[in-house]
């Protein structure tokens, strides 16, 4: 079983937010949510969550609609930061975690536990208000996978952290995974959804322009890139057969090109000329799907 | 059902814990302290000390004593000094040492004749109590005399029974509604500050939740309905607590001072002998006022995207509030008025205007029963409108104008 999203259309008056969304998310995964700004990631995670209401469609986790009954399955964290500013970290994720079906004792446990591995356990005590931005970021994260839900909504969970958070955060976040939670998540860094994910789905403008498995979506994307550095002038290459898109470097020159053959051909006719430093192809990066596929639907 | 719990007690404790609900608390008990032990204060204030009168015994008699005890048993903050010399005494009380003095004699006509001389005759309470006392003073000489028992005596001093009666059939006896007068007025107070300040309340929790964005989270984990009528009862356990600590706090002050009470100034409030029924439907309307009014302010404060736009907000709920106290406090002179007939069937103003006729007239019990089924109905009503309206609101975060944001938080609630 899965999470399952049915032909999901979600409609603001007369403006379409998220348009047909048909795709399931397979169970104890990671699956990462691309999509410009307006493309109706959030709105999508409120209809999966049922603040929202789908205007057409349906989704379903095992089999059921997600409603209250099963809160204490479920973990959010929302693209708007929040938490009470008045309270005490303390207060604030024991309230938090019993309204998700935890007792007082274990959530404090876990709460502990957590701080420790944040590296911020003198926090407990603290005001929310007292605490910065990244750090009220931390305490949020805890407050949504405290209760070691079986699904994870996080809405944008890296945005506004440092690179050492960061890591620190997605691997909080990976244990948890490898613990048998399925996460979906937001994300505007395509590096952390390559490395992470093994599901994607990339919007626009509400509708889904890619969808699937990374490596069968930069399979079937076809195109690759090939970086060269070498002794003499490329520029023969700007216009080779084949070649899509010509980056030149200080060093040498970074080419997409629509398949292997291409490139085969093009060491073939580098080698006489002189010699090569670095040939390398490589798997093309998600940010160039994402820029290739997006960039596309914008004209 | 356990969630419910939850989020009441976290609303109850959390604010029960607030510094501003902590000094409120404080500050209105020390004002309730005051208001019930308001006689002993005056008096404390009135008299610093003792008011000295001396007394010239011409009778001959050797009355000094028994006159003392007399004037101490009317007035114990009259202190009476023995004295024979009139020009002395006259000094002195031009010297402001003492009072005044009173010359006692014999009379013929009178049996006991008193002649009281001061410097100012308007400063009548002590000269009323010195006159009381001789009355005393003559009434037991005469009995005495005239070789009365006891039982004679008292026969002799209780005065007739006296009772007024209102002809009309819904009418309280006029001695009735003027302690119901006093009563009610100080019960609508009650009510009005109550569900005005709770109610403001409500708006304020769910705003702050709002737009310290937690809000999201909450509905995530608990429906609005639970979280709503969870938080409108948190706060209403919250006013209980208030409310048993002012009444306590003045219950026991004016327990301590119930003998000053009933002749004193509070009798026009009908304190004396409360008339427990009218206290009853206090609590019954203060609590369906507070519960009408709170919900309509969760539904206001969960459309607000800025914590300053609140007051704004809920102003119209406000002047509801206000309309009803001002037409209960015009009926308070003339309840049976048909204005106040009518408004005490509407619901957002019966839980005053319906206490109001209740406590001032004898009403039909049906026209209650119609009156809080009414109030009782909308309530249900306006909990379900609430409940969307707080749903479709606590995601909206444009600009707050009251009709146009409450129509696009219904819409962003609907199913389809
Ligand atoms: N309550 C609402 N009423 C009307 N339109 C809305 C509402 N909520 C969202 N929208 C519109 O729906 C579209 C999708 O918004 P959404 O918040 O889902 O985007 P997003 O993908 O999360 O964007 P971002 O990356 O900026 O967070 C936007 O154009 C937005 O204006
Ligand atoms: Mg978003």
């Amino acid at each position: 079983m899965a999470l399952q999203i049915k032909g999901v259309t979600k409609k603001f008056g007369e403006f379409t937010a998220v348009n047909n969304l048909n795709f399931t998310i397979p169970e104890k995964e990671m699956f990462g949510f691309l999509g410009g700004n307006g493309a109706g990631k959030t709105t999508t995670f409120r209809m999966i969550l049922g603040l929202l209401d789908p205007t057409e469609g349906e989704i379903v986790w095992n089999g059921n609609k997600i409603d209250y009954a099963s809160s204490s399955l479920i973990g959010y964290l929302p693209e708007e930061r929040g938490l009470y500013p008045k309270l005490k970290v303390r207060d604030q994720i024991v309230y938090l975690a019993r309204l998700r079906g935890m007792n007082k004792g274990k959530a404090l446990k876990e709460l502990e536990y957590w701080l420790d591995r944040f590296k911020v356990p003198e926090y407990i005590d603290k005001r929310v208000e007292e605490l910065s931005k990244g750090n009220q970021q931390k305490i949020q994260l805890i407050a949504s996978m405290i209760h070691k839900p079986e699904l994870l909504i996080l809405d944008e969970p890296f945005s506004g952290l440092d690179p050492v958070n960061v890591e620190m955060l997605k691997d909080a976040v990976i244990d948890l995974r490898d613990s048998g939670t399925t996460i979906v998540f937001s994300s505007h860094r395509m590096e952390h959804v390559e490395e992470m994910c093994e599901h994607l789905c990339i919007m626009h403008k509400g509708s889904p322009v890619v969808e699937g498995k990374l490596k069968e979506i930069k399979r079937s994307f076809g195109k690759k890139n090939v970086s060269i550095r070498a002794d003499f002038d490329l520029s023969f290459l700007d216009s080779y057969p084949g070649v899509t898109k010509v980056k030149t470097t200080m060093e040498g020159k970074i080419l997409q090109v629509t398949g292997e053959d291409v490139a085969a051909s093009i060491i073939r006719d580098l080698v006489p000329k002189g010699f090569v430093r670095k040939f390398e192809l490589e798997e093309p990066s998600l940010t160039d799907i994402f820029i290739e596929k997006v960039g596309a639907a914008y004209e | 059902m356990n969630k419910f719990w939850i989020v009441l007690s976290h609303t109850y404790i959390s604010k029960l814990k607030t510094k501003s609900f902590i000094i409120t608390t404080v500050i209105m008990m020390a004002l309730v302290l005051i208001l019930s032990n308001m006689t002993n204060i005056l008096k404390a204030f009135g008299s610093d000390e003792q008011e000295q009168v001396a007394v010239i015994d011409q009778t001959g008699d050797h009355l000094f004593d028994s006159y003392k005890a007399e004037v101490e048993a009317v007035n114990d903050e009259i202190t009476i000094i023995a004295s024979q010399d009139e020009g002395n005494v006259e000094k002195k009380v031009t010297d402001e040492e003492i009072r005044g003095y009173l010359l006692l004699e014999k009379d013929v006509n009178y049996g006991l004749k008193g002649t009281y001389k001061a410097n100012q005759i308007s400063d009548s309470l002590i000269s009323n109590d010195l006159f009381l006392a001789l009355s005393h003073l003559k009434s037991k000489r005469t009995a005495s005399e005239l070789n009365l028992t006891d039982q004679q005596i008292v026969q002799l001093n209780t005065p007739p029974a006296y009772e007024t009666i209102a002809l009309a059939e819904n009418a309280k006896s006029e001695e009735d509604l003027n302690q119901a007068r006093g009563l009610v007025y100080v019960l609508l107070f009650v009510i009005y500050f109550g569900v005005l300040m709770y109610a403001t309340m409500i708006a304020m929790e769910v705003a702050t939740e709002k737009t310290s964005r937690v809000m999201e989270i909450l509905i995530s984990s608990v429906s609005p309905i639970t979280q709503m009528f969870a938080k409108i009862l948190g706060v209403a356990l919250l006013s209980l607590t208030q409310m048993i600590l002012f009444f306590g706090v003045g219950y026991v002050s004016i327990k301590r001072n119930l003998t000053d009470m009933n002749e004193g100034f509070f009798a026009i409030f009908g304190f004396g002998n409360t008339n427990i029924s009218t206290i009853i439907y206090a609590i019954i309307f203060a609590m369906l006022g507070y519960l009408l009014y709170a919900t309509l302010a969760a539904c206001l404060g969960s459309v607000v995207s800025k914590i300053e736009d609140v007051q704004q907000m809920i102003s119209p709920m406000t002047m509801l509030v206000v309309i009803a106290f001002l037409i209960a406090m015009f009926g308070l002179g003339n309840p049976s008025a048909s204005y106040i007939t009518i408004t005490s069937f509407i619901p957002f103003f019966s839980p005053m205007i319906m206490f109001l006729r209740v406590g001032m007239l004898n009403v039909p019990f049906w026209e209650i029963a119609i009156s809080i089924g009414l109030l009782i109905a909308t309530i249900i009503l306006l909990g379900i409108v609430g409940a969307r309206i707080y749903r479709g609101g606590v995601l909206m975060y444009g600009s707050s104008k009251s009709l146009k944001s409450i129509k696009s938080a219904l819409q962003l609630s609907k199913k389809k």
